[in-house]
């Protein structure tokens, strides 16, 4: 019995309406294994994790956990089982202390009436020591993004599970935090925990784990064992075609550099990055990489008039820009896609055509401050054809469609200005594959018209497919830019983190900078 | 000539899909249904004079209303409206009795509970409380300074020109001029609100602040000027009730809060804002007066009345949760 695997998927499926998220997959998790599952968003990855974690049920397929078929009802029924979910996206009650989060799930099955504060901090001590020293009695919200990414992870070890499930953990760690994971993650293993290891980072996976499966479209690819497979195999299974498929064609090397379309020099806000130099021509896409937190969308923000600049002069097609507000920018022609779709980038209750026209309502406003409805409509219709929005009218309210078809809403949003630069903020961050690929047609498309198109993204591939060139942001400064020759994971990660890429995983962190 | 007949047939068909969808027709229904009831009931229901007696009960009020939905919609929320209508009522009628002639009077009435509104909107844009909060410390401080300015009793204006009364007392033709102000109040304010450019604002502030900001528009100005438009309203709504009532007390206007943010939620608009319209609130409304004068009619001890309000705002609001969960 002892034989049999931890954790076991057969051909399980499920869709969400006419979206099938994952048919027939499966999946086998061994005890003590570490296990990464790749694949690109939209693959099928987390579908699966939040089935094995409760939140969702399959509609078809078994779910075995030590041999035996098994119905995972709800989180608490997982947990049960000994299986803790560590999502991507941060779930901690902000308003709580560090320990109070960390032992949740213990508060909730307690049955005595009054709480035992000191048994919750002795508690979360333990189990936040082991990975950083948080204070426990700190409130939540007074940590950083990775403290609190680090928190999340301490309250799935208090679970005592047999299972963890790390969807990309270290998407907000630091190096050194992220280190410390992988030693955790290390130590689990020994003590006979089997992990689920959800990354897109190719060196990580093959320095921590001892086996990958990869999914594709919400199927089944391949289960390899790390040792015989490489990187760039993984990378072909997960994509499926090769990358020149995926990505529109770049400029071609011997093409005449562009007029200077936007050129940012000196740029500080004083708190979150310093003296940031940008250029800008017509024709290319320029990426902008780096860790999260390292002060991407805030750099674009402070261009764009959202947040105030300290110093530094921004000049869009020769104009010297004094810009105060957003709405400045937008007048001036630079518009900002932002990287949150539905926190800040739609209004999901509102219909598509007032999403569109939500930039410029003074263009279509006529006598009397009234606005001109059949102007509106007009403007949505022919925007949304332009992009591909499968919608069933443009008085159907945005909540209505999906991720990739509100993304773009998003940007029809911004188009309806005509705007002269785009900085698009995770253009592609969480929708579909086939919609991924025609927004990356898009950006190219205005490219060449001469509209200036700047991605911010974090990830690797879609920088190094799409743009021409790169330029790396690291704790608040351009650590560096790369020109398509150089463009690869590897120059990228290490500019982004100042380290060399082949010692961060040795445990020999070492500052180039 | 057949195939014109067929596209007229399906616009027309369209565009009752259209109505029936909307949440103003299931109240519209409510409505009618609950009037044919209490008409078969009771031979008083159906006469002019209940109607009228009807329209006027809740004319006054719905002009609260309207500016209580708009706020509703940018995502706030205004306690203080009764203490308000009070105020300009109590500020009006003093400065008459000091000497002033009631058509200024009525102007400062006016313009002291907008400058209430804009402390507000200050202290929710600039100091950055929310509006909860905020019109609840005005209701309260508000409804001090009415006390304090009639020293706890009535103000009596009978002295009031008749040309000032007639306003609230008056009628053209047998309709009351209350209820003209009120519908052209409305029938102004339920246009822009679907029409104007300045209130599209308003749902765009309302249904994602985030978003509205990353679209340029100034959120804090528009939560400041909904603010001031609540409590102007407010006051305008005062000075016509002095009018028709010829008096000001201090106490007037207490609960009447509750009545209206009732009104606009049974109408559809949502306290998370992003939703609402100001006819769906006058229904709401006239719901609720319906329901009154059919209790009375029916002699049902006034005691019982705010507990069947009570729960008809529960039904209503249980009502279209449901809808609205089954459509998404």
């Amino acid at each position: 019995m002892s034989d049999a695997p931890i954790l076991q998927i057969r051909s399980l499926s499920k869709a969400f309406g006419p979206v099938q998220a994952l048919s027939g997959v499966q999946f086998e998790l061994r005890r003590g294994e570490v296990h990464a599952l790749c694949g690109e968003n939209g693959a099928g990855k987390s579908t699966l994790m939040n089935m094995i974690g409760g939140i969702l049920q399959p509609d078809e397929g078994d779910i075995l956990i030590d041999g035996k078929p098994m119905t995972i009802a709800s989180p608490a029924a997982a947990q049960k089982m000994g299986i803790a979910l560590v999502h991507q996206e941060i779930a901690l009650c902000q308003d709580a202390t560090v320990a109070e989060n960390i032992c949740m799930a213990a508060i909730n099955s307690r049955r005595a009436p009054l709480m035992n504060f000191q048994q919750v901090h002795a508690d979360a001590e333990k189990a936040m020591n082991r990975l950083a020293p948080i204070a426990v009695r700190t409130k939540v919200a007074d940590l950083s993004i990775s403290s609190q990414q680090l928190v999340e992870i301490a309250k799935a070890l208090t679970l005592d599970c047999k299972v963890l499930i790390l969807d990309e953990p270290t998407a907000a760690l630091t190096e050194t935090e992220a280190q410390r994971l992988f030693a955790i993650v290390r130590g689990l293993k020994q003590r006979g925990i089997s992990v689920i290891y959800i990354s897109h980072r190719m060196a990580e996976i093959f320095s921590l784990c001892d086996r990958v499966t990869v999914f594709r479209d919400g199927r089944y690819v391949a289960t390899e064992a790390i040792e015989a497979t490489s990187p760039n195999d993984v990378v072909r299974k997960m994509v499926g075609r090769e990358i020149t498929q995926l990505y529109p064609d770049k400029l071609p090397a011997d093409a005449k550099p562009g007029r200077a379309l936007l050129s940012v020099s000196g740029l500080s806000d004083g708190t979150r990055f310093t003296n940031v130099d940008l250029d800008l021509r017509t024709g290319e896409i320029l990426g902008i990489g780096g860790l999260i937190g390292a002060g991407r969308s805030e750099i674009a923000q402070t261009i764009c008039g959202l947040r105030p600049a300290t110093a530094g002069s921004v000049v869009l097609d020769g104009k010297n820009l004094a810009i105060r507000s957003y709405a400045d920018a937008v007048r001036a022609g630079l518009v900002y896609l932002s990287e949150d779709r539905k926190g800040s980038g739609v209004f999901l209750d509102l219909s598509i055509a007032a999403n569109v026209s939500a930039l410029d309502l003074g263009k279509l406003t006529g006598r009397f401050g009234l606005l001109d409805r059949r102007a509106e409509a007009d403007q949505a219709t022919s925007l949304a054809r332009q992009l591909g929005v499968r919608m069933s009218g443009i008085d159907a309210a945005v909540s209505t469609l999906s991720g990739g078809n509100q993304q773009k809403v998003a940007i029809a949003k911004q188009l309806s200005v005509a705007p002269k630069v785009i900085i698009m903020d995770e253009p592609t961050r969480g929708i579909d594959v086939g919609a991924k690929v025609e927004i990356h047609r898009l950006l190219r498309d205005l490219a060449n018209q001469g509209v200036g198109i700047i991605v911010i993204s974090s990830e690797l591939p879609e920088l190094i497919g799409l743009c021409d060139r790169v330029a790396v942001v690291r704790e608040g400064r351009i650590a560096g830019e790369l020109g398509t020759g150089q463009l690869n994971e590897e120059t990228i990660i290490m500019l982004a983190s100042g380290v060399q890429p082949n010692a961060v995983y040795e445990g020999q962190a070492q500052n180039v900078a | 000539m057949h195939a014109e007949i067929k596209v007229a047939d399906a616009s027309r068909r369209a565009s009752f899909a259209r109505f029936a969808s909307m949440r103003e027709a299931g109240l519209i229904v409510i409505i009618l249904a609950l009037c044919i009831a209490m008409s078969l009931a009771s031979p008083h229901f159906l006469t002019w004079g209940n109607f009228r007696a009807m329209l006027m009960s809740f004319s006054i009020e719905g002009i609260v209303v309207v500016g209580m939905t708009i706020l509703l919609i940018v995502g706030g929320i205004d306690l203080s409206v009764g203490s308000v209508v009070c105020f300009s009522m109590v500020v009006s009628g003093a400065l008459f009795l000091a000497g002033l002639d009631p058509w200024t009077a009525s102007l400062i009435g006016i313009a002291v509970s907008a400058l209430i509104g804009a402390v507000m909107g200050f202290f929710v844009t600039v100091v950055g409380l929310n509006h909860f909060i905020t019109s609840l410390a005005a209701m309260v401080i508000v409804r001090g300074l009415c006390l304090v300015i009639t020293k706890g009793t009535p103000l009596s204006l009978f002295t009031l020109p008749p040309e000032f009364k007639a306003i609230g007392q008056g009628n053209l033709q047998g309709v009351p001029y209350v209820i003209i102000i009120f519908v052209v109040v409305v029938a102004i304010f339920d246009f822009l609100l679907r029409r104007a450019t300045a209130f599209r604002k308003v749902f765009y502030t309302g249904s994602n602040e985030k978003a509205a900001q990353f679209s340029g528009i100034k959120t804090n100005q528009v939560k400041f000027w909904v603010t001031v438009l609540c409590a102007t309203l407010s006051g305008f709504a005062g000075v016509i009730y002095m009018a028709r009532f010829g008096a000001a007390t201090p106490t007037f206007g207490a609960g009447m809060e509750l009545n209206v943010i009732a009104a606009a939620v049974i109408g559809g608009a949502s306290l998370k804002g992003g939703s609402g319209t100001i006819f769906g609130a006058i229904l709401g409304m006239a719901l609720l007066s319906v329901v009154t004068s059919s209790l009375i009619l029916l002699d049902i001890s006034v005691y019982w009345q705010d507990m069947i309000k009570g729960c008809i705002l529960l039904a209503a609001v249980s009502a279209d949760h449901f809808l609205h969960r089954k459509k998404s």
